[in-house]
């Protein structure tokens, strides 16, 4: 394998496995918080039970969250020392300050998960507050040094030199509230759902305990309210990114020239200049982008053709998060009827919130796909490809297969142990 | 005080906080693999009770001492990554699947095949990591990245006993049953007898192979600490041998601090020896002060919080 293709096959790898952990460590905290606080208001024992299932999948999530977190703290080095080289002095900030709050959870998950002998009920139900706050800002400071590399800014180049360094700018970088908002919704989207789905899986297979409902509930309320503000966010997003990241938009919907009236285009196999099998919306792209059916979308031909994003994949990464994300809207409708109408779950619909959870991770990585598919061939927007930030070191490969065999063992690891903490807690 | 002070003294402290608290952590997986005797379950027991509640946080350190080093001399880090990339990797390893396996042989159910399993590699793992960064320093301190040296793979042995040392004697201050503290203390006796005798090992090598490092190892500013380290190890001995825990414990973290001083003494103000300094390496002063204000604004939350977490676990009245 090629060097970089190998370096980014690992890195790839490395975010794909991370994110699904991070996301959770990010949103799960408020779900135990939230359990566990209605113990200690109803001193329903369900609610406690819920709390304490949570806790230990909580626990092994971010176990194996932080040792999949570290690896890519290592790989930033060990595949991408060009990167680091050229933008460690500008962005490492925000990284600075991630620490700071990995610091928090660390330190508050020790007291939680170990502290229900030696706290008060009230006091270790507040050590999860910490948690549930530092695992949002701390994904918001990663998500940030992402921005940076869509639109790098805080600094000046001069012969080729980086000077007059800004930390506080370039920690700012202009997309970085849209980010921030996107991402840390995606964690309570994907969480919301991915909790539902579990215990809506119980619920079918004929468990109708107070802590499966009650943890159906929780859990939905979070996806609820999280996923029609992420697509309204989306919406907003995506009027940013073709304005400002025009190229970045242009392979997201697959628009190949600059034009008048675009259509949106659903599905179909982007070809580098042309696309097959689409179903096209006239004039909707435009209506999104500019209010009517006449603006004027920036279409790829806009830069040059060796600074094009790979336009298959941007543009499948989007659908599936466009697709995904709407099923599960749809789903999360049909819930909240069930709920207002206070009948009792129907099976299809239980059958539905299982679905949900594949989903929700589709949606997850196709929208990080999305973003980091859309910023090629850039690792920093502009002023360094990813070709040439890559390592000189031999062995990529090698450990590119390591790394993925790890993965797939502490995955597979996770998902057995996860099933018989679950399973325990069933009488 | 220039920025670039601050922001060394950060990355030293950083160092040896993780050194210290990850290493026993670290330290308490070699143990938990040489578990022995009729109190071997026991045994594992207390490295789970003593690290459990603190192993996340401990790690945090390295993570920082990562972002410290890219975010403040990013030159060096680039060099380094690329260079030693392969003790680098191997102690990367180690790290992840000590982890994972903590948690997860602590999830599963006692003394089921899985748990077992799982055990093993936490032990096996846990000799990794302290092993391949001790490589990987003696590597750097060579000059010339030469991490397959006899010197570099002597300090990685020295790294390992040293981690099992601090570890030991925390095990034999925090356990309460009488006969499992005298387990420990016997094995922190022989872990600080073999860390003098594979101290020698590094030195002698260095004497007849290294001899520019060596030349360093001499003057006073990393003799000094050396010595020290060596006359603290007899502190440490001594203590075990009067049963005075307490003592131990700070004894031998002021021995790796001297260790460890011993270290950045011979190197500074070098990074990579006759490669880099850390004024080469250093990003600019603007990315430096920064850095030291996202130091100070961390430091308002991190340290009360790291204060509550050692004295719920470790503080005198944790064990009851």
């Amino acid at each position: 394998m090629d060097h970089v293709l190998a370096a980014r096959a690992q890195m790839g790898t490395s975010l794909a496995f991370h994110i699904v952990f991070a996301a959770l460590g990010v949103a799960l905290p408020l779900l135990v918080f939230a359990a566990e606080g209605m113990w200690l208001r109803t001193r329903d024992r369900a609610y406690y039970d819920l709390a304490r299932s949570w806790g230990k999948g909580m626990a092994i999530l971010f176990a194996v969250g932080a040792v999949s977190g570290t690896i890519l703290s290592f790989e930033l080095g060990l595949l991408w020392p060009g990167f680091m080289r050229f933008a460690g002095g500008i962005i490492g900030l925000p990284f600075s300050l991630e620490g700071f709050a990995f610091f928090i959870e660390a330190i508050f998950i020790g007291l939680y998960l170990y502290g229900w002998d030696r706290l008060s009920p009230r006091a270790h139900w507040l050590t999860a507050l910490p948690i549930a706050i530092s695992g949002p800002v701390s994904a918001s400071f990663i998500t940030m040094a992402n921005a940076w590399m869509q639109m790098p800014t805080g600094f000046r180049l001069v012969n080729g030199k980086v000077t007059d360094v800004h930390p506080f700018t370039a920690m700012f970088a202009e997309p970085w509230l849209v980010e921030v908002i996107h991402a840390t919704l995606a964690s309570f989207v994907f969480t919301g759902f991915a909790t539902a789905a579990v215990c809506a899986f119980a619920w079918l297979r004929g468990d109708r305990r107070a802590q499966v409902v009650a943890g159906l509930r929780i859990a939905m309320i979070m996806g609820a309210i999280a996923i029609p503000t992420q697509i309204i966010v989306g919406d907003i997003i995506a009027r940013f990114d073709a304005e400002k990241q025009p190229a970045k938009f242009a392979a997201m919907e697959a628009v190949y020239h600059t034009q008048r009236g675009a259509p949106i285009t659903i599905g179909g196999i982007a070809h580098a200049d042309h696309i097959d099998g689409a179903i096209k919306i006239p004039k909707a792209l435009s209506i999104l982008v500019g209010g009517n059916t006449t603006a004027e979308v920036t279409g790829l031909d806009h830069v040059p053709a060796d600074e094009h994003p790979p336009v298959f994949l941007t543009h499948l990464s989007f659908d599936a998060m466009v697709g995904s994300g709407s099923a599960l809207l749809l789903i999360a409708v049909m819930w909240l009827v069930t709920v207002v109408r206070r009948r009792e779950l129907p099976r299809w619909l239980g059958i539905a919130l299982v679905a949900g959870a594949p989903l929700a991770l589709i949606a997850l990585e196709a929208g990080w796909c999305v973003t980091e598919f859309g910023r090629q061939p850039w690792i920093a927007h502009g002023l360094l490809r990813t070709t040439d930030a890559a390592t000189i070191a031999p062995g990529v490969d090698i450990a590119f297969y390591v790394f993925s065999f790890i993965y797939i063992v502490l995955a597979a690891t996770c998902w057995w142990l996860l099933r018989q903490v679950d399973g325990e807690a069933r009488p | 005080m220039t920025p670039l002070v601050g922001v060394a003294l950060v990355a030293l402290l950083t160092i040896v906080l993780y050194a210290i608290l990850g290493g026993a952590d670290f330290g308490g997986g070699v143990w938990d693999l040489l578990a022995t005797g009729p109190r071997r379950s026991e045994q594992r027991d207390a490295v789970s009770h003593a690290i459990g509640p603190v192993w996340e946080a401990n790690h945090v350190w390295l993570i920082f001492a990562i972002v410290t080093m890219f975010t403040c001399f990013p030159l060096a880090f680039a060099d380094i990554a690329t260079n030693l990339s392969a003790p680098l990797s191997f102690a990367l390893v180690g790290i992840v699947l000590r982890g994972a396996a903590f948690i997860f042989r602590n999830y599963a159910k006692v003394a089921s095949p899985f748990a077992r399993a799982w055990t093993a590699v936490f032990g096996i793992a846990s000799l990794l990591t302290p092993f391949w960064f001790g490589d990987s320093v003696g590597a750097l301190a060579t000059g010339r990245y030469a991490w397959l040296s006899p010197f570099a793979l002597s300090v990685g042995v020295f790294a390992l006993v040293a981690c099992a040392q601090i570890a030991a004697i925390f095990l034999t201050d925090e356990v309460q049953d009488e006969r499992l503290r005298n387990d420990f203390r016997r094995r922190a006796i022989g872990a600080t007898f073999a860390l003098w005798i594979v101290g020698a090992i590094p030195a002698l090598i260095a004497r007849f192979a290294e001899p520019s490092l060596f030349a360093a190892l001499i003057t006073p500013r990393a003799a000094i600490p050396i010595t020290c380290a060596i006359l603290l190890g007899l502190i440490v001995a001594l203590a075990l041998h009067r049963g005075a825990w307490q003592f131990a414990r700070i004894a031998v973290g002021a021995e790796a601090l001297a260790i460890l001083a011993g270290w950045f003494g011979a190197q500074a103000p070098a990074l990579v020896p006759g490669r880099i300094t850390l004024a080469d390496a250093a990003a600019s002063d603007a990315m430096l002060t920064a850095f030291l204000i996202a130091v100070a604004a961390g430091a308002v939350f991190l340290i009360p919080s790291l204060f509550l977490l050692f004295a719920v676990f470790k503080g005198p009245r944790s064990s009851a």
